[in-house]
């Protein structure tokens, strides 16, 4: 789902370590001018990619093409598409302002038990998302620790809104973010964050002009990662925030559904998603490359 | 007879002793894996059903994937290595057939209908389908692609509500789940899922729910790899064990 040029970018993987002008086109003639792919990287690499890309390939044959543009035109369609554009970005969104303070904090600072906070923000990726889903309705649930609370003063309830859609996208896609940032800060040269600070540069100020700008491109990588997962979300989403037209159904929900009883239809969504993706992916990395 | 063919079964399961299995008439020199595709709705049931099959034929080790009966009819077409299917409604099953998977016709071993489940001590209030119209409560059907989202669709239109929920779940047993959470009022689900669901959920009847009965039907595969035990297994499940068990679930008999 996402756009794997975009992550094959030196840059975007990888922090900066020496973040000086004309560093970038080095590093693209550099790679331009590679010698000769060894046989013992190259041999896994092709089925590697055969493995993530043959099941697009059947996908995009068995696709009823004819189909195509009627399904486009119907309204539900539209519907889910721009739910799923827009929760999943405000999924990044949230994600992006709670993840890189994480991210930070597991870099950079030296509290005690870091490595069981990286373990449990972390948990998400092996949680079966459903079971997440089950989980928020446990805490933000009208019966749940903090939902009920919310319930019983506000008279609010939180599943089966759209807001539910964005927290459980947040759920299952941060832990995205926070490990590619926190990968990203670990590579950056901390010694610019010290020089930053003997000149008298505060915490925040540090942070704010040197380490962020230093990590841009890892953090741009862990966006990317972050909607990617986000617009995929399926589990977490319909559980907690079940699945009606307009309010949270989004692609995927619709993609299931349609799975049941039109396969041929399923198809049809599912590369809508996927051409949607791809586009945004694209052109965001043209503005941003254009940009940089 | 049932009562004594329970009765051998029972004390075979517990007695571990094979002898009464040859007495009975059943094959137990079939032997191998046994995989049954089955509905969802069928898992406890089936499950049970299951041990006391395989105590009665201890060289057949069952299988079962439980799953929504489209996923199920899907999985067969493409190919995948089972010996039963039961469907948990007609269309699914013809899914199979007509694609020319199935092993002689279908038949129709149990019927299900839809009743209202509530949270347990029902906080809202519910007394009937009536309900299912009420825009402030917080209510869930299925969605209109899995059959129980179509009963659903026909016991609105028989009882002549146009129903508002805040959820289109995509099978019955997440809409089970919300019920047994508390986060929604109420749902429409399977008679049988809320005998399953024990206390912590309560069952409401309407009259309009025989107006959408929902078929079971049960059927060997003709690429089972162990058509033998399959063929057994069916005619267990519909023999009075079977049937007995699957009454007891909530199922009635067609």
């Amino acid at each position: 789902m996402t756009d794997p040029g975009f992550l094959e970018d030196p840059e975007a993987t990888a922090a900066p370590t020496r973040p000086r002008p004309g560093r970038r086109t080095l590093a693209r003639r550099s790679a331009r001018t590679g010698t000769r792919i060894p046989l013992a990287l190259l041999l896994p690499a092709i089925i590697g990619t055969a493995i993530l890309v043959l099941p697009l390939v059947g996908l995009l044959i068995r696709a009823p093409w004819s189909d195509l543009l009627v399904r486009l035109a119907e309204p539900e369609v539209g519907q889910a598409l721009r739910l799923s554009l827009i929760t999943a970005s405000m999924a990044t969104v949230v994600s992006m302002f709670f993840g890189i303070p994480i991210a930070w904090v597991l870099a950079r600072s030296n509290i005690r038990g870091r490595s069981i906070l990286r373990a449990l923000v972390t948990v998400p990726l092996v949680l079966p998302p459903v079971v997440g889903g089950v989980a928020l309705f446990l805490v933000l649930g009208r019966r749940g620790i903090i939902g009920s609370w919310l319930y019983e003063t506000f008279g609010f309830s939180l599943p089966f809104t759209t807001a539910a859609v964005v927290i459980a996208e947040t759920f299952v896609a941060m832990p995205f973010l926070i490990i590619s940032v926190e990968g990203a800060l670990r590579a950056a040269d901390a010694r610019f964050e010290d020089a930053a600070a003997t000149l008298g540069a505060g915490g925040w100020s540090t942070f704010r002009r040197v380490t962020l700008p230093l990590v841009a491109p890892g953090i741009a990588a862990g966006a990317v990662l972050c909607w990617a997962r986000a617009l995929g979300e399926f589990g977490a989403t319909i559980t907690f925030a079940g699945n009606f037209p307009g309010s949270t159904q989004t692609m995927p929900l619709a993609v299931y559904l349609a799975l049941q009883n039109d396969p041929q239809a399923a198809i049809v969504l599912s590369l809508v998603l996927l051409a949607v993706s791809l586009a945004t992916l694209t052109l965001l990395r043209e503005r941003w490359l254009t940009r940089a | 007879m049932a009562l004594i063919g329970a009765a051998l079964l029972f004390l075979s399961a517990c007695g571990g002793d094979d002898t009464a299995n040859s007495t009975d008439g059943a094959t137990s020199d079939l032997s191998g894996p046994l995989t049954v595709f089955a509905a969802a709705s069928l898992t406890d049931v089936f499950i049970e059903l299951g041990e006391t099959f395989m105590a009665q034929n201890p060289g057949i080790e069952v299988r079962f994937n439980f799953g929504p009966s489209s996923g199920l009819s899907r999985q067969i077409n493409e190919g995948a290595p089972a010996d039963v299917f039961a469907s948990a409604n007609i269309s699914q099953m013809a899914v199979v057939s007509e694609a020319g998977n199935a092993d002689g016709e279908p038949t129709v071993f149990v019927e299900n209908v839809l009743q209202i489940a509530a949270p347990a001590g029902n906080p809202a209030g519910i007394t009937g389908i009536a309900d299912f119209a009420n825009a402030d409560l917080t209510l869930a059907i299925c969605a209109p692609e899995v059959p129980c989202g179509v009963a659903a669709a026909t016991v609105f239109e028989a009882a002549g509500i146009t129903p508002s929920v805040d959820s289109l779940e995509e099978d019955v047993r997440a809409a089970l789940t919300k019920v047994e959470l508390g986060e929604v009022d109420a749902a429409l689900v399977y008679v049988t899922d809320v005998i399953a669901a024990g206390s912590a959920v309560e069952g409401i009847d309407f009259p309009e729910t025989l107006e959408a009965v929902t078929s079971y039907p049960i059927v060997t595969l003709s690429a089972a790899p162990n058509p033998d035990a399959g063929q057994l297994f069916v005619e267990f499940i519909l023999s009075e064990v079977g049937t007995a068990a699957l009454e007891e679930a909530g199922f009635r008999s067609p």
